[in-house]
């Protein structure tokens, strides 16, 4: 009831703006434009459907946290809804749906991005929304001890109680010894008892400011309108330095590294990790294209080769994938991941896969599977815009990661101009033991399986 | 070509601006083939989607033989007329087309998305063509593939999530189709022929419905539509599913060593076309529908910080589907989570929702029912549904009007109708 006072001549003079202005011709779709303050906004305008998403995108996420503090990035986004001055506990949620609109958020390593899908005339209410909880959260005590035992709860369901996430992220703090990439987003369940609200608090005061952020509109409004709310509403806060973000480069490393999880389960899985690098310079990178591609051949379509290859012919696997993104603010990964067969062993598959590797380093891959990779590409770029929603995740994705969001078409053109040799080259140069860990999930029976406490005791 | 798109745009924008909420246009026609079409006609992409849809879901599965209708919709894509697998899989990827779909319990969906160019689109509807009437079912691929679903069945049956699902369709569907599930012996059990036979059976022009969505004009929808059915059996009158028997309230606990403890509670409840339909999503909305505004959310989640993911939910399917609510919490607190989860439940059913939250359901319903149909995909999947559960063709014109309808007194009248505690099942997996 207060928020609703305090709230409407906050949103009132918005509403008429998002009617009125439309039917502009596009030309430069999507437009930028960067408020005094530093938020960046970018606007894709598609007039599809009255619909609209809004994002906003922090460039801090659980690379940015300290050891012992793990976390702090994720659960700062639950009580990013736990109220200002303005909007109380639970209203954010409760407007937006008032709004005919959905919201949610999403913490990864590199950013913490919030995001509401609304019906377009409503578009303003949810700018003045995300400005007011960039500055002015509560934060309080009382909602904090509440909301930490949810981001437990979190934990328990996505990790802890899943054999394969607990190897992912256990294989993860081999990998990496120096990077943050070595803890998982969600944090260590340690780090999430002994987390204070001061330590969300200082979180909150180190990265939440429109400088550190960009705001990502899709959908059927009129950029000049938007950049008009996003000034009338940011336009006030202040821009703050940033703290310095030390490098913390990983070392080189120097020799394979293994580890082992044992959990209950049925099946054995094991994750190959080779260091790779990512794109930094989108015109001058050559590799990280050239690995985007072989990802593809490996594993990109039903007729890939893992499939093709470990699955159907040598049935050595259940299942068998590759997986690399090219983006990340940090370091790079190239993951094989492999499930061998009834009656296989974990040294079977990792040697299978090995031998895939091993097949492209000697031989090659032909003009055929080349092109049948790209071909996928050029269709995905067309079937994305058939969602809103992906074309600002593209954007923001990129921005996070400091390329320039009108990169994704250069992105394309340069993975189409990879060759079959810069493939094979990739595949020496970055498949080698010097840079790879293996973890391995050894399944336990489900009977000697010790009933495994919800939390340390503390208390 | 961009340029182009955008003309159309700006035209389309000015033309539907006064009419904002215009609803989807769907065409509707049965094919020579005896298959129901159902086609709505967008050209913003150039993409074409495609989605056939067979009486041939679990609900279909022989009774001594679970897990055949999931087998022979997953046989299909691997080996088709004069394709073997790895063809199959080549050429979709050569032409950037998706073929998709699966079995679930009342439904096998075949769908395709494919580029609108002609040459290409043409390919890939051949290609489909020949998985849904002309699966080649080799015996080789067939034992690979029971091998693998029989390895994925043993590993979801050590999983706290599987274990409480299991028990909980056969809890409220005991005998009747909706809760026969694959055993790692039935499954192991079903042979070749089972597949084709169901193939043969099920896989048929007369249940067959055919739903487009994309770039064609209706004469290219009429003749893919033909293309795609043509070669199918005709098909006989298909045994009705027998009526649910409700089951008695009972309460199933089941053991397992993992942290949080996963709480299933519901009932066989709602049926597709059920005239109840808009009083309970209205009222589910309050309980445990509304994502992060609802009753059990603020209950269970906000207020005692039980659990990250507490809901509830209606899946109306041919026959009763199940009204259920779900949640995990830490194992040592389950019996606290679960009073407060029945309490919620309890007053819910007695009290019904208030007015305000009868304008806050009807708000975000109505509000965000443009959402529903942003993009071809979602259109495509409101338009499946409608065809193959036989809804009216102005379902979605008529769904504001019918939310705004609902009274409060509706949604306790039908609540009680069909949420009844005499009937409902709980389990508990991993709960001390």
């Amino acid at each position: 009831m207060t928020m609703r006072r305090h709230l409407r001549p906050l949103l009132a003079p918005l509403a008429a703006l998002f009617c009125t202005a439309m039917a502009i011709p596009a030309l430069a779709n999507p437009y930028e434009h960067t408020l005094a303050n530093g938020l960046k906004i970018i606007v894709k305008e598609d007039h599809r459907a009255p619909t609209a998403v809004h994002m906003v995108w922090y460039r801090a996420g659980s690379m940015d946290e300290n050891n012992g503090a793990t976390g702090v990035a994720h659960v700062l986004e639950h009580m990013m809804f736990k109220g200002t001055p303005k909007v109380g506990p639970g209203e954010f949620n409760r407007l937006v749906a008032a709004a005919g609109g959905r919201d949610n958020a999403f913490t990864s390593r590199d950013y913490t991005a919030y995001f509401q899908q609304v019906p377009k005339e409503k578009l303003g209410e949810m700018i003045a929304l995300e400005a007011d909880r960039m500055r002015h959260l509560t934060l309080s005590a009382d909602e904090f001890a509440q909301e930490i035992k949810v981001v437990m709860e979190e934990r328990r369901l996505r990790t802890d109680d899943q054999p394969q996430s607990l190897l992912f992220e256990t294989m993860n703090a081999v990998a990496f010894k120096v990077h943050p990439y070595r803890w998982p987003i969600i944090g260590w369940m340690d780090d999430l008892e002994s987390m204070t609200v001061q330590d969300a608090r200082d979180w909150y005061e180190r990265w939440y400011v429109p400088n550190n952020a960009t705001m990502v509109v899709v959908g059927d409004v009129d950029h000049k309108a938007v950049f008009t709310a996003a000034e009338k509403q940011y336009g006030a806060l202040k821009a703050r330095p940033l703290p310095v973000r030390k490098p913390q480069e990983e070392p080189t490393q120097t020799g394979v590294r293994r580890v082992t999880v044992k959990a209950p389960a049925e099946l054995p899985v094991v994750i190959m990790g080779y260091r790779a690098p990512v794109i930094r310079n989108v015109a001058q990178d050559v590799d990280p294209y050239a690995l985007e591609l072989l990802a593809g051949v490996l594993s990109g379509h039903g007729a890939a080769r893992f499939s093709k290859s470990l699955v159907r012919e040598q049935r050595l696997a259940v299942s068998a994938g590759a997986e690399y993104d090219a983006s990340a603010r940090g370091p790079g990964m190239f993951y094989l991941v492999g499930t061998p067969s009834q009656g296989k062993t974990v040294a079977e598959m990792e040697a299978g896969l090995r031998a895939e590797i091993t097949r492209v380093q000697a031989d090659g891959i032909t003009a055929e599977e080349l092109n049948r990779t790209k071909a996928q590409l050029v269709a995905s770029e067309i079937y994305k815009l058939d969602s809103m929603f992906a074309q600002a995740m593209e954007i923001g994705q990129l921005e996070i990661v400091g390329l320039p969001y009108q990169s994704g078409e250069q992105i394309i053109e340069k993975l189409k101009a990879v060759t079959a040799e810069q493939v094979q080259e990739v595949a020496k140069r970055y498949f080698v033991d010097e840079s790879l860990t293996v973890g391995v999930l050894d399944p336990q029976p489900m009977e000697n399986a010790p009933r495994r406490p919800a939390a340390a005791a503390r208390h | 070509m961009r340029m182009k798109m955008k003309a159309l745009f700006a035209v389309a924008v000015l033309l539907s601006a006064p009419l904002a909420m215009a609803g989807v246009k769907i065409e509707q026609w049965t094919a020579a083939s005896g298959a129901r079409v159902f086609f709505v006609e967008t050209r913003a992409l150039p993409i074409v989607d495609v989605q056939v849809d067979f009486a041939a879901g679990a609900a279909q599965d022989p009774a001594d033989k679970p897990g055949v209708a999931q087998l022979t919709r997953g046989l299909m894509d691997l080996g088709a007329g004069n394709m073997n697998e790895t063809e199959v899989a080549m050429r979709l990827a050569d032409l950037g087309a998706r073929l998709g779909g699966g079995a679930d319990t009342d439904r096998a969906t075949v769908s395709l998305r494919t580029l609108a160019d002609a040459d290409k689109r043409t390919a890939a509807f051949e290609i489909m063509r020949q998985v849904i009437a002309e699966p080649r079912f080799p015996e080789p691929v067939f034992e690979r593939e029971r091998a693998r679903s029989l390895a994925a069945l043993r590993e979801s049956l050590t999983r706290p999530d599987t274990i409480a699902s299991r028990a909980f369709w056969a809890g409220l569907y005991g005998e009747h189709p909706y809760g026969r599930q694959p055993s790692v012996e039935s499954l192991a059990a079903i042979k070749l022929d089972d597949l084709r036979e169901f193939h043969a059976a099920n896989y048929v022009a007369r249940s067959a419905v055919v739903t487009i969505v994309g770039a064609l004009n209706r004469a290219e929808a009429e003749a893919l539509a033909q293309q795609l059915t043509e070669a199918l059996p005709a098909g006989g009158e298909q045994a009705q599913l027998p009526a649910v028997a409700l089951p008695p309230a009972a309460e199933l606990r089941l053991p397992h060593h993992a942290a949080q403890a996963h709480i299933q509670i519901g009932m066989p409840a709602l049926k597709r076309g059920d005239p109840d339909f808009y009083a309970l999503m209205v009222g589910n909305y309050s309980l445990g529908g509304g994502g992060f505004v609802s009753r059990l959310m603020k209950e269970v989640r906000d207020k005692r910080g039980f659990a990250y993911s507490v809901y509830s939910y209606f899946a109306p399917m041919k026959e009763q589907g199940p009204f259920q609510i779900g949640l995990q919490t830490k194992r040592e607190q389950a019996a606290d989570a679960l009073k407060v989860t029945r309490e919620v439940l309890a007053k819910f059913l007695t009290e019904g929702p208030s007015e305000s939250e009868m304008a806050a359901a009807k708000a975000n319903i109505v509000g965000s029912f443009p959402l529903r149909l942003d993009s071809n995909r979602k259109i495509l999947d409101n338009v499946a549904v409608i065809g193959f559960y036989g809804l009216p063709l102005d379902y979605l014109d008529t769904y504001a009007t019918n939310i705004r309808k609902v009274t409060a007194a509706d949604v306790r009248a039908a609540f009680a109708r069909h949420v009844r505690p005499e009937h409902l099942v709980t389990v508990v997996v991993a709960g001390d």
